[in-house]
């Protein structure tokens, strides 16, 4: 689905389609200054409800629009992103500005003087940042919640929570601020801000995009990747941040691999399967009528069970919490005070969990790898939840499913941990339920983000999957 | 490990870290405790061979 067009940009048509934006500015049919103005008025309206950007970098934005506009006057070729708007989670270093992770103690830390290596990537490809994002602090959240900016608000209705940790991420490309945003995904950071908000996004196979000059969380584990509001402006994004990078020690060694040529390829002979058994388990009616209806579009009855999930996901948990609680030991000993409460006492039990029991996570984690890549000799596509619900209000702590109580903030994620847990490629699909979106994981074997698009792009055409007008604003 | 020998252990670990743990925060730290160490014997009690590798490096 598209907005209208912004007055002096209707060039465009869709003012939220990077393809189209691209396409507009290179043919000279409009300005990428124009573009950038115009994206500027929005943020400027619709930011004060959403809460989604911590910092706009209108004159950096500026600056870069007229450079492009330049180029493009010169006939140079800018990138097949030329003049497109994008913003990134505040853990992304960018030249000047604080990383503030979404805590009150980074913001004080030297601004950095290079941007993150994805950031230069972007903008390599022509593509003009114009801002940082709202995110939970040192992203251990799901919710979209921060104690310090206030919580980054769901632009289908702007009572509910937006998912974290990446929530400004999914606020501002499903709310129509910007086409394009980045974010982490840690253990489903991504898909599930995806989920709540209504939009695409990709969390690649770990080691595929390089995380350089982001603040980490768990170096196990975490990844980064775009959010956008159509698949193919995700592949393109995808495909201009790919490539090795020697500053990031879990960043393959890999050629490119353009996914954007590839997406119009017939998934049919692709052979794909509904996760049963833990995915099928601990989920809210709108989650499977959501499954139901992307396994109806793509011509399946089959279901694989994917082993040890469960043992999957509390593995996970437990290597996060005890990374996690490695990384800030010294600031939970001098600042104790400064972090989200609920953020440091996670942290704290975290910095208790004996050696032995994290080591057998780790060892668990290359079990359950070889049990999961075996189960990719028979299956391309696995389809599963990407949440258990919709959105939550804000500040919910607690939901009943089966009668049983149980905390929002430990169960958004059951979902999306035991797939993130061994680094598969995973685009989160909206499906538009009324009154609010679900996302949908489809997921491939490592290194197979070319099958996950492709699957995406075919349910994107049918209509099953869209990314609905932000119907909050 | 008991309800009461989880408060002893957090002081004991506590002090071990230098972690600085106010009296009010220990009833979530240890709520949160219990959660992370329940989970980590989940993973525990799954027998592996002695030969499996660790993923702490981990390649996909």
């Amino acid at each position: 689905m598209s907005l209208p067009p912004d007055p002096g940009t209707r060039a465009v048509g869709d003012p939220l389609s990077a393809a189209g934006i691209a396409s507009a500015v290179q043919a000279g049919k409009v300005s990428a200054l124009e573009v950038i103005e115009a994206t500027l008025a929005r943020i400027a309206a619709n930011n004060p409800v959403l809460n989604s950007f911590t910092d706009v970098t209108a004159v950096r934005a500026r600056a870069t629009a007229r450079a492009i506009d330049g180029q493009i006057a010169e006939r140079k070729n800018v990138g097949p992103l030329a003049g497109v708007p994008f913003a990134v989670k505040n853990l992304f270093d960018v030249r000047g500005l604080p990383t503030r992770a979404g805590s009150k103690i980074n913001r004080e830390l030297p601004p950095p003087s290079r941007d993150a290596a994805l950031i230069e990537r972007m903008e390599a490809a022509g593509a003009v940042l114009v801002g940082a994002l709202n995110m939970g602090e040192y992203a251990y959240d799901f919710t979209g919640e921060n104690v310090h900016d206030g919580p980054s608000r769901n632009p289908h209705d702007l009572t509910r929570m937006t998912g974290g940790s990446s929530g400004g991420s999914g606020a501002a490309v499903g709310g129509g601020l910007v086409p394009l945003a980045l974010g982490s995904d840690t253990n489903g950071s991504i898909r599930v801000p995806s989920s709540f908000c209504g939009v695409f996004g990709l969390k690649p196979t770990y080691g595929r995009l390089s995380r350089a000059r982001s603040f980490p969380f768990v170096f196990s584990l975490d990844h980064l990747g775009p959010f956008a509001r159509t698949v193919p402006d995700l592949a393109l994004a995808y495909d201009a941040m790919q490539g090795p990078d020697p500053d990031d020690g879990a960043c393959a060694n890999r050629a490119l691999e353009p996914v954007v040529p590839l997406l119009e390829q017939d998934p049919g002979a692709l052979r794909i399967a509904v996760a049963g058994g833990y995915f099928q388990q601990n989920v809210f009616p709108e989650a499977t009528e959501a499954v139901a209806r992307v396994a109806k579009a793509l011509g399946t009855t089959r279901i694989v069970e994917i082993p040890e999930a469960a043992r999957a996901r509390a593995a996970a948990y437990v290597i996060t919490t005890s990374e996690g609680a490695s990384l800030h030991l010294e600031r939970l000993r001098q600042r104790p005070n400064d972090f989200d409460p609920a953020v440091r006492d996670r942290l704290l039990a975290g910095a208790m969990i004996p050696a032995p029991l994290v080591d057998r996570a780790q060892k668990f984690r290359r079990w359950y790898r070889a049990q999961v890549l075996e189960l990719f000799k028979a299956v391309d596509v696995i389809i599963a939840p990407a949440t258990p619900c919709v959105a939550p209000k804000l500040g919910r702590t607690t939901f009943v499913l089966d009668d049983v109580e149980l905390p929002v903030r430990a169960h958004i994620g059951i979902h999306t941990q035991p797939i993130s847990f061994i680094g598969l490629p995973v685009v989160a699909v909206p499906v538009p339920l009324e009154p609010m979106p679900i996302g949908v994981q489809v997921i491939a074997a490592p290194w197979r983000e070319d099958i996950v698009l492709r699957v995406a792009y075919a349910l994107e055409r049918t209509g099953v999957v869209s990314a609905a007008l932000p119907r909050g604003l | 490990m008991g309800v009461n020998s989880l408060d002893d252990y957090i002081d004991a670990v506590g002090k071990a870290l230098a972690l600085p743990i106010d009296e009010s925060w220990k009833p979530a730290v240890k709520a949160n405790l219990e959660v992370s160490l329940r989970l980590a014997h989940l993973v525990d009690e799954f027998p592996l061979p002695d030969e499996t590798e660790p993923a702490s490096v981990f390649a996909a």
